[in-house]
């Protein structure tokens, strides 16, 4: 159960806060996989990482989050660690790369495990369960990952970072680098994770919302730092209470069919600069429904059973 | 191949400079008269100009393959490669300590320097100060206060003017006595290049996509840093082998300095005396080393970087 | 053997840009958009390390520039008293031959600021045309660049010019400089291929090439713009670089012997026994000159490679 309340985390740029998260409140129950869409540079991906690592330009605002009832110290790097890996982890978006091109891939576990006061022989068994589960058998251990094909590289992220059976799960764009039959694949096995209580929840960020319709249980929608709407997948995708939301379905072709980022600027009109966002609804300047309440900021309030947006229409 | 190349222009400069090489050799040298008549028969036979050009290229090779770099001018009528191959074990003993202690400190020192702010911001300018230091005037210097002023060192030679080279525990102390002025000069250079190219390579890696995930799993900087520290050796071994010449270059002037017996002050004495096939002697020889380190590194860095083995058994 | 050497090196590590064992920047830095121009001048002036470096660097040009204004003494003159320290007469002393170290300081300073910028320049242009065409052409041609690349590369700079110098007189330091610009390049030519292999794959270049560009405008329009900034940091490291080859060369007396450079002080000096007289003002100058010149192009280089990857910037 992951609970979060009023969190906003800023990046620094030389030309001041990016406000990048800006007060984002939201639950997810054990057993949902929350997807987390938008389009590029909303917040997405900031709001993933701060849950488990700030990058050095990341800055804490305010906020707290709180997973299984114990709070999270995402602002103070050295005590997060001992929750890192153990009951939060990250599939990141650079999964290709996250290897360390110089050490086998058996020898890189049993490192960074034991820098975790894990010993490899406890969850060796495991390991080699899991790696079988996703289609690589335990020789890839053996294995440098120059050796490895993309597909293999994501797949041993994907059961390293979900090793220790962390409560929350976060998968950050694991589909966007890969060809389409293995985004199948890969996305199938996030599920399948859940499934067998790997993860007790997960949050999967894409810009790709097919993906999400195949997989995720709520789908959490963003639009320039702020939440815009989230509800169960089907409601989000049948009866979309946000005209963001509304407009990014409709630039898709057909739901399941996989939409390109570039398709977004089928919709008019370019999202603010998060320097200075404007006041008042950030959608204001590209919606067709805005009318002057808009100028006042919309809370994001449910407007029907387990279904919030951010929109006075919406509310009313 | 360098050394087909290197060969070839050893032979050209002399024949395809302007002007006759044998009256240009005999006019600048300032030969007793007398001699010059002997010189000139030597130098034209030497040169081997009454037969074709092509012939003349193969006889150099021919030559070359039994040792035959041809005499000495200055120490008449000593064959080139004797005085070369006295003159190398000082060389060597200067060289190889300075390349490898230079290298595996200046390495630890900029390891430990990246991303440390105090520990940055004394060792990096200071390594600045001794990179840009022309190795021939730290040498002087050196020699200066330490030799001359405060008299712990001698000023010149490998060895006191009493001895002879034998192996003698008196003999060693001598040496080393000597020759702790020298390397120090070649050692201090160097080590501030090291000590730059590791602190700002291992920056690079500790911004690296695989150190982010370590970092993002929990793993300690202990962790990291090891991992960051042996990927950033990687290129350094690649510039080592690049900054072999550097090194030689400092080596010839650091010698002239303290009259150190080794190719150096052969070099400036050949110079001084116009000793034209001393000097090409020791350029074909400095070459050959050059290339021989070059190989040897090569073999190292295949056995340290598992990509490149990867790579010689066929790959995946 | 040696000439497939480092192509492994290439593809296995990152590109460093260094002989001089310098930091190489890293490969993305080579791509940024041109609007970002003034913004980076912006970021450069407000780096310290910048300042520094370019700050200490004016303070040589300028010395090289008017000092030989504040002296009356010509360098190599015999011009008063022998072994004088420094006075307000002399204000770095004489040498042993009675010349003015002041005027022989500052007149060496401008031998320097020539070698460096001849010899930088024109190891720079070549560096930079090679690899370009390497890079850019590929195929065979790459492969022929790339053999000659090598070939120079490992042949030991000091030792060619050694040879080369023992039979060609160098009447000037232009000749000097020449004669280092010719042999330093191969290091900043492979940088500037392996940078162009990286880039030409990009799609500005491909639409520049569709649009009908010839292969010269293509790398003059396209490529080097976007590895301005790069292609800077580059120059300022052969210039440095010239720099101290030079200063060894003229302290083995292969320099022009008829003027005066910092090399042929400390040649000067060292062959008149000047570190046994205590004659420390003959050879201190020249040696700091060079680390002024040479340090402060080093430290201006970390400065805008701070710039250039805002990774590098302290934290």
């Amino acid at each position: 159960m992951l609970r979060v309340i009023g969190l906003s985390v800023y990046y620094q740029s030389l030309r001041g806060d990016v406000k990048a998260v800006d007060g984002a409140t939201f639950e997810i129950a054990d057993g949902e996989i929350m997807g987390l869409a938008g389009e590029s540079g909303c917040g997405k991906s900031t709001l993933g990482k701060s849950l488990v690592r700030m990058d050095a330009r990341m800055r804490f605002v305010e906020g707290s989050v709180e997973l299984d009832g114990q709070e999270l110290p995402i602002w103070d790097d050295a005590r997060m660690n001992a929750f890192r890996f153990k009951e939060v982890s990250i599939i990141p978006q650079y999964a290709l790369s996250a290897l360390n091109p110089t050490r086998k891939i058996g020898t890189l576990a049993e490192e960074l495990l034991a820098s975790r006061d894990v010993h490899l022989d406890r969850v060796l068994p495991e390991l080699k369960r899991r790696l079988d589960l996703v289609g690589l058998g335990e020789s890839v251990l053996e294995r440098f990952p120059i050796e490895l094909s993309g597909g293999m590289k994501q797949r041993v992220v994907m059961v390293l970072s979900s090793l220790l059976d962390p409560s929350l799960l976060i998968a950050d764009e694991v589909t966007s680098a890969l060809d389409v039959s293995t985004q199948r694949a890969v996305s199938e096995l996030l599920v399948e994770f859940r499934d067998r209580g790997f993860v007790k929840s997960m949050i999967v960020i894409t810009h790709d919302l097919s993906v999400l319709y195949q997989i995720a249980d709520t789908i959490l929608v963003m639009y320039a730092g702020k939440l815009a709407e989230k509800a169960p997948a089907d409601t989000i995708v049948d009866a979309p209470a946000h005209p963001y939301t509304r407009m990014l379905l409709s630039s898709l072709p057909e739901v399941g069919v996989r939409f390109a980022e570039k398709r977004l600027s089928g919709i008019p009109g370019r999202p603010p600069s998060l320097l200075e966002p404007p006041l008042g609804c950030r959608f204001r300047a590209r919606c067709p429904l805005a009318f002057e309440r808009c100028a006042e900021e919309p809370p994001f309030a449910e407007v029907a059973p387990v279904h919030a947006a951010a929109c006075w229409k919406a509310a009313a | 191949m360098t050394f087909v190349v290197a060969v070839t222009i050893d032979w050209a400069i002399p024949r395809f400079m302007p002007g006759d090489p044998v009256e240009r050799l005999l006019s600048r040298m300032q030969a007793q008269p007398g001699a010059s008549e002997a010189l000139r028969g030597y130098y034209t036979e030497a040169f081997g100009f009454d037969v074709p050009i092509w012939q003349q290229y193969l006889n150099f090779w021919a030559a070359l393959f039994h040792g035959d770099l041809g005499l000495s001018i200055a120490y008449f009528p000593t064959p080139v490669s004797e005085l070369i191959l006295s003159a190398l074990p000082y060389t060597l003993a200067l060289l190889v300590p300075a390349i490898l202690l230079s290298f595996w400190a200046g390495n630890k020192v900029g390891a430990l320097a990246a991303r440390r702010k105090v520990l940055d911001n004394t060792v990096l300018p200071a390594s600045y100060v001794l990179t840009a230091t022309p190795q021939m005037w730290l040498g002087i210097v050196l020699a200066w206060l330490f030799a001359s002023t405060l008299t712990i060192f001698p000023v010149s030679g490998a060895y006191g003017l009493a001895l002879q080279p034998e192996w003698s525990l008196e003999f060693a102390r001598s040496f080393l006595h000597h020759w702790i002025l020298p390397f120090s000069a070649l050692f201090l250079v160097a080590f501030g290049g090291w000590a730059i190219g590791m602190r700002n390579m291992i920056i690079y890696e500790l911004e690296a996509d695989y150190s982010n995930y370590l970092a993002s799993l929990g793993a300690p900087t202990k962790l990291v840093r090891k991992y960051a520290y042996r990927n950033a050796l990687l290129p350094q071994i690649t510039g080592l082998a690049l900054a072999l010449g550097a090194v030689v270059a400092g080596a010839i002037v650091v010698e002239i300095v303290f009259s150190y017996p080794g190719l150096g002050t052969l070099t400036l004495n050949a110079i001084q005396n116009r000793d034209y096939f001393l000097i090409q002697g020791i350029f074909l020889f400095l070459i050959t080393g050059v290339l021989i380190a070059n190989f040897v590194i090569d073999i190292a860095y295949v056995f340290i970087d598992p990509r490149t083995r990867v790579g010689m058994q066929g790959g995946p | 053997m040696a000439v497939s050497d480092h192509e492994r090196a290439d593809a296995a590590a990152p590109d460093r840009i260094a002989t001089l064992d310098i930091a190489a920047p890293a490969v993305p830095s080579a791509a940024r958009p041109r609007s970002g121009r003034s913004e980076s001048a912006y970021f450069a002036l407000r780096n310290w390390k910048f300042d520094l470096g370019l700050g200490v660097v004016l303070v040589c040009l300028l010395g090289a520039l008017v000092g030989p204004l504040l002296t009356d003494h010509a360098p190599l003159a015999f011009t008063g008293p022998t072994d004088q320290p420094p006075s307000s007469e002399y204000w770095f002393g004489t040498t042993s031959f009675g010349q003015d170290v002041f005027a022989q300081f500052v007149y060496g300073l401008r031998s320097a600021f020539v070698v460096g910028i001849v010899g930088g320049g024109i190891a720079w242009l070549l560096g930079a045309v090679v690899g370009f065409t390497a890079g850019y052409r590929g195929g065979w041609v790459d492969d022929v660049l790339n053999m000659l690349t090598n070939v120079v590369l490992v042949i030991p700079t000091l030792a060619l010019l050694i040879i080369v110098a023992a039979y060609l007189d160098v009447h000037s330091y232009a000749t000097e400089a020449i004669l280092i610009g010719l042999t330093s390049w191969p290091w900043a030519a492979r940088a500037v291929r392996a940078q162009t292999f990286s880039l030409k794959t990009r799609e500005f270049v491909d639409v520049a090439r569709l649009s009908g560009r010839g292969a010269r405008q293509i790398i003059a329009t396209e490529l080097a713009p976007n590895m301005s900034s790069y292609l800077l940091m580059m120059f300022i490291l052969l210039f440095g670089g010239a720099i101290l080859i030079g200063a060894s060369l003229d302290f083995l007396g292969l320099g022009p012997a008829e003027s005066i450079s910092l090399g042929l002080m400390m040649n000067n000096a060292f062959l008149s026994s000047a570190l046994i007289l205590g004659t420390w003002w003959w050879f201190v100058p020249p040696g700091v000159g060079i680390i002024a010149i040479v340090g402060g192009l080093y430290v201006m280089n970390v400065g805008l490679d701070e710039v250039f990857n805002p990774k590098l910037r302290e934290r």
